[in-house]
Formats: C-alpha cells, structure tokens, sequence
C-alpha cells in the first residue's frame, strides 16, 4: 500500500447529489481522491457505484453539489473533453476497426505525425502485453484480449484519471487474477489515477490504496483496505467484505474512550476506541471477530493471549485450508473459524473438544 | 413415422404451390407459341427479343427505376432517424407513434392509395411519378424501419459513450461509429425497399396519372393474348433481379450481424 495521504487531490465531491425522477441514487457523496491513488468503489448493485463514476466521466449529470477534477469544477464540461478515459463494462471496443484503430482512436485530431502516431500505438500496445496484434480484427479478440485493448486505448492518451467500470466482472477466475496483479503493476508504471468500480470485495481489497464502501447512494465507509477489513465501522460493511463473526454482547461502562463489555462467549473485556464501531447497528451491541483471528490449539500449543473451550460442529475441509464451526462454550451460535493447514496436523472431527486461542485486539464491538 | 411422413407431403405441397407457378414462367417465356399450354412446341429467345422493341415498356421501365431508386433512399432515410430515434431515446406517446408509422405495414394497400389519391386531387397536386414515389415512401418506410431498428438495436451504448469519451463529438461519432456499423442494415434496407417499391401495383395504378410503371404495364399487356409470351419473358427477368437483390440485401444483413458479434434475430430470408 502506498501512502497518498500527502499527495495533491485529484477528484473532489462535494455534496453530490442524483436525482433519476423520484428515485435518489445519489445522496451526498463529499469524498476525495488523491493524485496517483489506485481508488475503488465498492458495494452491491444499485448501491450508486457506476453512477458516481460516470458523474466523473461526464455521461451523467448532477442534481446538485459539485465534482471537481484536478481543481476544477466540472458542471457543464461534455465528457468528450474531459481529463478522464473509461475502460467500459463491455470493453466497448469498435467492432469495425482493426486492434491498432482502436488504441488510435483518441489520436484523430493528435497534431502529431503518422508515424509517431503509429509508434504511440505499438507503445501502448507493448505496455498492455499485445505487442504485435495492432492488425488483427477487433471482433476476433477474446475477452481478455479485449480488455487489454480497452486499457491501452484508454491510457494512449495520457489521461489524468482513468475510469474503470466492473473491468474484470467478465473475465473467468483465474484471467481476473492475473489481470488484477497486471492492473496494479501497470498503475504504478503509470502513476496515473485509477478509479474502480466493482461489486466484489476481493477484488478491492487486492488493487486498492483506498476503498469507499457504498450502501444505498451513500459512502458507508471510506479508508484502505486493512482498516476496512479490521475496523469495519458497521455491521452491514464488517457483513459485505469478507465473514464476520457476531456474538452478542453488553455494555457495561464507558469511559475516556474505553468500553468495558460483557461479550458471549468472551466474558468481560475492556476494548479500545478504534475497537468500537461509529454507527449504530439497531438491534443492540455485538461483538464481531474474523474467522482467521481464532485458532484452535494443537498438542503442545499454548495460547499467548487468552484461550478458550469450544466444541467442533461442522469442518469443511478446502485443501490449503480447514473452515471449522466451532461453538464456543457458553455460546448458542456456531462461529466460523479458518485454520491454514500445516503439514502434520490433523483435521478435527465434529464433536471434537477444542483450545482456541483469541485475543481482545482482534474483536470489533458494533453498537 | 406417420407423423414425419405427413409432414414431409405438407411441406413438399406447400413449396410446389408456391413455386411450380414461378418456374412455369422461364418455361413459356422460351417456348415458341402465343398460347400458354402444354404441349411446349420448341425453344425460342424470340420473346426476349421483342422487349427491346417495345418504346412503351422502356418508359414504364424507367419511370420504375426512377420511382423505385427515389423511395429506396427517402424511405431507408425517414427509417434512420425512426429506428434511431425508437432504439435511443424515450419520449412521451413513442409506442404509439412507432405503431402508427408501422401501420400501413398492414392496413389495406387499396385504402390508403384512394385516401391519398383523394388527398392529392384535393390540394390539387398533378398526378406523376412524384405523387408516387409519395406513396411508396408511405408503404416501404415500415419496412425500412423494421429492417434498421434490429441494426440500431444490436449496437451497443457504450460504443458511442467510448467515442465521446475518446475526444469526438455526437456528429463525428455518428460518422465514424454509429454509421459503419448500422450501414450493412442500410445497405440491406436500401435494396428491400427499392424492390418493394419495384414491384408495386396499387399504388402506382392510382397514383400515376399518364405515366407507366412496369406492373402497371404488365397487368394492361395482359389485355392483348399475343403479347403473354413476352409479359413471361419479362416475368422471368424480374424474378431473377428480384432474388439478387433480395440475396444481396441478407448478405448485408448478416455480414453486419457478424460485425458487430450479434446474435441472429431474423429477416427478411
């Protein structure tokens, strides 16, 4: 992760809002991204996502608030001469025109030379890893393939932002991973402003300097991802990325920050600031925890923090991995726990009496 | 099996009615008699020859070309900006205007040539070849439109928004985007309706005034027995032009189809 706490702002929302109608899809986004940040937006379809990033790109207008570029308030500026280019959902790419006409395309009114246009193109080409396919037929490419040309003819034209729209969503599993690496690899090299959108937490969590979480038109939370996925400020974000734990809970005090609880399962326990979620859930306080922040003890293994008696009740046995549903005593719920498989150690079986190790640093508390 | 078997005499009779008649054409328009039976009494190209003497039909056959070629490109026009207009933009009563224009797709030909005849005599516009092609505008729109819209339809939206986005305008996007990849499906509706329009009679009888068209021609040959023969060799000439151009157009069609990676929704063939 890079930090870009200290670089200059390259898009800023101030209170943007989107009316479709009746239908409020944008409801006061105020964020902003930095220069060079590789940024994502995630949440479930129809949270407002793809809306706000075409907000930038200029093919959807604002009700109200305003979208700055690189200092600029963008009200009224056509997306054709905007400071952005957009690597599309479908990859958009001109069926019509051969593979080098397309990464070209944004070259047309270029002042520069044929030649120098053409060496621009094999540039661009070479970056994408499609040395040497600028003649082949558009139509012809595989999805992956189009997806590369889509980037190159993005990025030919130096944008100040680039504008990715659910860019992998077509690609099979292991294409998206490797594309995922190539992406961030590519936007270190360019050093050009990536934002994404996306629907698949993993996904953001791997590429992404920053990540907003959006539920509902609204950003939910914003910060990089190891905060999101440790500090979760609410029960519905610590729900959308990854598995989250929960185990009801009592407050019992707080004071100077501190928040002394009584958690089931855990018994009393003094937890943190950072350690308490900001939102208000509704149905009353919680305690949540990953499934790879318990382990089960083996012979011989002691717990360096506190530790625990549960019972095993479901194993699903993944190769690399053991998932346990482990109920810890005094418990009513069973807890999904992640061992890693080490050579040598056994899988348990259900109903197998268990020493997990834990410790309070690794829960979060949700009000 | 008996199911099959019924099946296959239906299909067979269905295709012989249909084209049996068709294929009787070059067969008299290459025999040497006036009368249309069998026995055929011995090859000729005689028939043949004799529509080139004939001032009459070259009139008729011109002021057909002329009128087929003017609806052909101000109906396959009208059907861009429709088709264009149904497939990209929402508007209030669109529905019902799009059904309205597609109308005379099925209202009865012979009403809508009398209302417009009606019409044309009331403003007092001399019928002519003009008044015609304003009638074959009317009835090949539709299918102009029907033929564009399944073109404007497969064209994918962000397409035109990664031309924007690119740096070119809405004209210079139309231009180099949106029209290479709908002009197979204006090829195809160019020809569609330039045979329609080649082949109508009702319209063109009530509509014409003095002038010929060709089927109007045709029909009123039939009027003299020795002039049959050479009404089939005429017959023969036009089935022939009508196939090729109607395979010319689906040719378009589908290359356009496979252009834009399309699925294969249907046609005309």
């Amino acid at each position: 992760m890079t930090l870009a706490a200290d670089k200059p702002t390259m898009i800023e929302f101030k209170d943007v809002h989107k009316y479709y109608g009746d239908y409020h899809a944008l409801r006061g986004i105020t964020a902003t991204i930095k220069a060079g940040e590789f940024f994502s937006l995630l949440g479930p379809s129809g949270c407002g996502k793809t809306t706000l990033l075409r907000t930038i790109a200029g093919f959807e207008g604002i009700s109200s608030g305003a979208v700055m570029i690189d200092g600029k308030n963008m009200e009224g500026v056509p997306a054709n001469v905007r400071p952005t280019n957009m690597v599309f959902q479908s990859y958009a790419i001109f069926p019509h025109l051969t593979v080098a006409e397309n990464v070209g395309f944004g070259l047309r009114k270029d002042p520069r030379s044929k030649a120098e246009k053409a060496a621009a193109v094999a540039e661009a080409l070479e970056m994408v890893g499609l040395k040497g396919y600028g003649a082949r037929a558009a139509h012809a490419l595989s999805g992956g393939q189009r997806q590369r040309v889509a980037l190159a003819r993005a990025l030919i034209l130096k944008p100040k932002v680039l504008l990715l729209d659910e860019p992998l969503s077509a690609l099979d599993k292991k294409m998206r991973e490797q594309m995922q690496v190539e992406l961030i690899k590519l936007q270190r090299q360019v050093g050009i402003t990536f934002i994404l959108v996306t629907h698949d937490q993993e996904e953001a969590l791997v590429m992404s300097d920053r990540i907003a979480v959006m539920f509902e038109g609204e950003i939910a939370q914003l910060a990089d991802p190891e905060t999101l996925y440790r500090r979760p400020n609410s029960r519905k974000v610590a729900d959308f990325i990854g598995t989250m734990n929960f185990l009801p809970a009592q407050i019992l005090s707080e004071h100077g920050g501190k928040v002394e609880v009584d958690a089931q399962g855990f018994g009393r326990l003094t937890l943190n600031a950072d350690q308490v979620s900001s939102a208000p859930g509704g149905t009353g306080a919680s305690i949540g925890f990953r499934p790879e922040t318990l382990t089960i003890l083996f012979d011989g293994q002691t717990a360096t923090d506190r530790e625990s008696m549960a019972t095993v009740e479901e194993v699903v046995y993944y190769g690399d991995m053991t998932y346990y549903d482990i109920k810890l005593d005094g418990t009513t719920e069973a807890m999904r726990l992640s061992m890693r498989n080490v050579f040598g150690r056994p899988v348990l079986d259900i109903g197998t009496r268990a020493r997990v190790a834990w410790a309070p640093g690794a829960l979060v508390l949700f009000r | 099996m008996m199911k099959g078997g019924w099946f296959r005499v239906y299909t067979l009779g269905y295709l012989i009615f249909l084209y049996a008649p068709i294929l009787l054409l070059p067969l008299f328009a290459f025999n040497d008699a006036t009368v249309i039976a069998f026995p055929l009494s011995g090859a000729t190209t005689k028939w043949f020859e004799k529509l080139w003497l004939e001032p009459e039909l070259h009139r008729a056959l011109k002021n057909s070309l002329i009128i087929a070629s003017c609806s052909a490109v101000l109906a396959t026009t009208l059907g861009i900006f429709a088709s264009r207009a149904s497939t990209r933009y929402s508007f209030p009563g669109k529905a019902g205007i799009m059904g309205m224009i597609m109308l005379p797709l099925v209202l009865p030909e012979i009403i809508l040539a009398v209302a417009l005849l009606a019409v044309m005599l009331g403003i007092g516009l001399p019928l002519s070849i003009f008044t015609v092609i304003l009638g074959h505008v009317l009835v090949c729109t539709p299918f102009s439109i029907a033929i564009l819209s399944a073109a404007f339809q497969s064209l994918d939206k962000s397409l035109e928004e990664a031309a924007y986005d690119l740096g070119e305008t809405p004209i210079s996007t139309f231009r180099l985007i949106i029209l290479p990849l709908v002009m197979p499906g204006i090829i195809s509706s160019l020809l569609i309706t330039f045979t329609i329009s080649l082949d109508e009679f009702i319209m063109a009888f009530f509509l014409a005034g003095n002038e010929n068209t060709l089927p109007v021609y045709i029909l009123g040959q039939f009027r003299f027995p020795q002039n049959v023969p050479v009404i089939m060799a005429l017959g023969t000439i036009l089935v022939c032009l009508s196939i090729a151009l109607l395979a010319t157009a689906e040719y378009f069609r589908r290359r356009g189809i496979a252009k834009t990676g399309g699925k294969d929704t249907g046609g005309f063939l």
